[in-house]
């Protein structure tokens, strides 16, 4: 576990600052890749809610940091949304090869969707005109990115042998 | 796997149902994982809250500004990196339209050439006027101010404009300073640290500039339009005079209400349309900046030690 923490840690530190430094620029057809919230899923399918919900909530501390945004914004945002996918990865995502296709589909459009709710309750810029127009976009480029990314994720974090699920007899 | 399910065992049974009980590590577990969710929930809208409602000056604030310095060398270490293949991209994209800019830009060299050589004479007289006047001024651009070249090494969300450059208080940069490119204003600081500071970029929802008509002196206030990226200049009465192609730049002025944060005659765009209705009290003017806000890669941070006039 402490050896899981710290590879997730590296990693999750190393994509916030690419996250910041490349992705954050790009915009392809209107949407923007989000590199940071791809390795979350990642990490959530295979970790489980609870790491992930850590995780996610350390990455977006530091991305708050980075970028002098309100902080625990996306820290609040990361860690609902790596609960949420942990949890689905624990149930009924378990073992199915569709799951982070899913869940970043799924993932992608709640977290633009929080953030747009969030940043209008907070009084701040939130174009949901634009947001929305690019949302397919951003879906897409989300689900180019998670193949390469859960493949390698899951060269680091070896998947877990979960335990067998708990039957209980009727009689 | 063998599974622990009998259909006859369930089935087959007719001893009396037990009552339920719960798993009591299931439940223990449950309980931990929603716990830490929760305490992480409100330890981030605590954070929101506090971070919201402080000043700049406070201590979270503070300790923002500390992950911001620990983050910077490795995000100038990325962009460093990212460089050479952003480089490559734009210069094959460039190719795209470089034979129709190419004719633009020979036939605005000649426009500029001769409104060089009109401009520099001008400038001779305006100095040999101000110096027989003995003219009291407000800092000018660029004269009075001393360049800070620096590199952005970090972009915001796609929700707003803004962006953080490698320089700081280190290097001179106080809330508030002007940035500007070769082109044109990009924007000004609105967060500063040590090593880093933010800043919101013109075409942000939150930028205002006062902004004039170099070639009429019309007065008005350049805002973000309705598109993305899009400018347009406001507040100009229906009586002033603007045409399709007349630049605008920055008006320098300072008033009580709405003091102007830039210098005099920075340039900020041309216009592309100038339209008005009856119903409307000012001119609907769109200006295309002179910057290109979407392929920003290093600017220049407007430094002045001249005394800022306040208004009284």
């Amino acid at each position: 576990m402490p050896a899981d923490a710290a590879k997730a840690a590296v990693l999750l530190f190393f994509v916030v600052v690419v996250q910041l430094s490349i992705m954050a620029q790009v915009t392809i057809l209107g949407g923007h890749p989000n590199l940071l919230l791809v390795t979350l899923v990642c990490v959530a399918l295979l970790r489980g809610a609870v790491f992930a919900a850590i995780a996610g909530f350390a990455a977006g501390l530091l991305v708050d940091s980075g970028v002098f945004a309100t902080l625990g914004f996306t820290a609040l945002l990361l860690t609902l949304a790596g609960y949420w996918t942990g949890r689905y990865g624990e149930t009924t995502g378990r073992d199915r090869a569709h799951a982070p296709i899913l869940s970043i589909a799924v993932i992608t459009i709640l977290y633009q969707v929080a953030a747009l709710v969030l940043r209008f309750m907070l009084g701040q810029n939130a174009p949901a005109g634009a947001i929305f127009a690019g949302l397919v976009p951003t879906v897409f480029l989300n689900l180019i990115l998670i193949v390469p990314v859960y493949a390698f994720t899951r060269r680091l974090l070896r998947p877990r042998e979960w335990a067998p699920r708990e039957v209980r007899l009727l009689g | 796997m063998p599974r622990n399910r009998s259909v006859s065992a369930v089935l087959g049974s007719s001893v009396p149902r037990p009552r339920p009980q719960p798993f009591p590590s299931r439940s223990r577990s449950a309980l931990r994982r929603r716990a830490v969710v929760a305490g992480l929930v409100v330890l981030s809208l605590i954070l929101i809250t506090v971070s919201f409602r402080e000043p700049t000056s406070g201590p979270l604030h503070g300790v923002q500004s500390a992950g911001a310095t620990v983050l910077r060398p490795f995000e100038v270490a990325a962009e460093r990196v990212a460089r050479p293949f952003r480089d490559l991209y734009g210069y094959f994209a460039g190719l795209v339209h470089v034979k129709r800019e190419n004719e633009r830009l020979k036939k605005q060299v000649n426009e500029l050439r001769q409104n060089a050589l009109l401009g520099e004479a001008a400038r001779a007289q305006n100095a040999k006027f101000r110096a027989q006047l003995n003219f009291v001024d407000s800092p000018l651009f660029p004269s009075d101010y001393r360049a800070v070249n620096t590199r952005i090494i970090g972009w915001r969300s796609e929700f707003d404009e803004r962006v953080v450059i490698a320089a700081g208080r280190g290097n001179g940069i106080r809330q508030e300073t002007p940035v500007v490119t070769s082109d044109g204003l990009v924007g000004s600081v609105t967060q500063v640290t040590g090593g880093a500071a933010l800043v919101t970029l013109l075409t942000d929802e939150s930028s205002a500039v006062q902004a004039r008509d170099q070639d009429t002196g019309a007065f008005g206030l350049v805002r973000h339009g309705q598109g993305e990226g899009s400018l347009i200049v406001d507040r100009v009465t229906k009586d002033k005079r603007v045409e399709v192609g007349d630049v605008i730049v920055t008006a320098g002025t300072r008033s009580k209400l709405y003091p102007s944060l830039f210098p005099p005659n920075i340039p900020i765009g041309w216009v592309t349309s100038v339209g008005q209705s009856d119903t409307a009290n000012f001119k609907q003017i769109q200006i295309q900046p002179f910057v290109d806000f979407s392929s920003l890669d290093a600017v220049t941070a407007l430094i002045t030690n001249k005394k800022i006039p306040k208004a009284p």
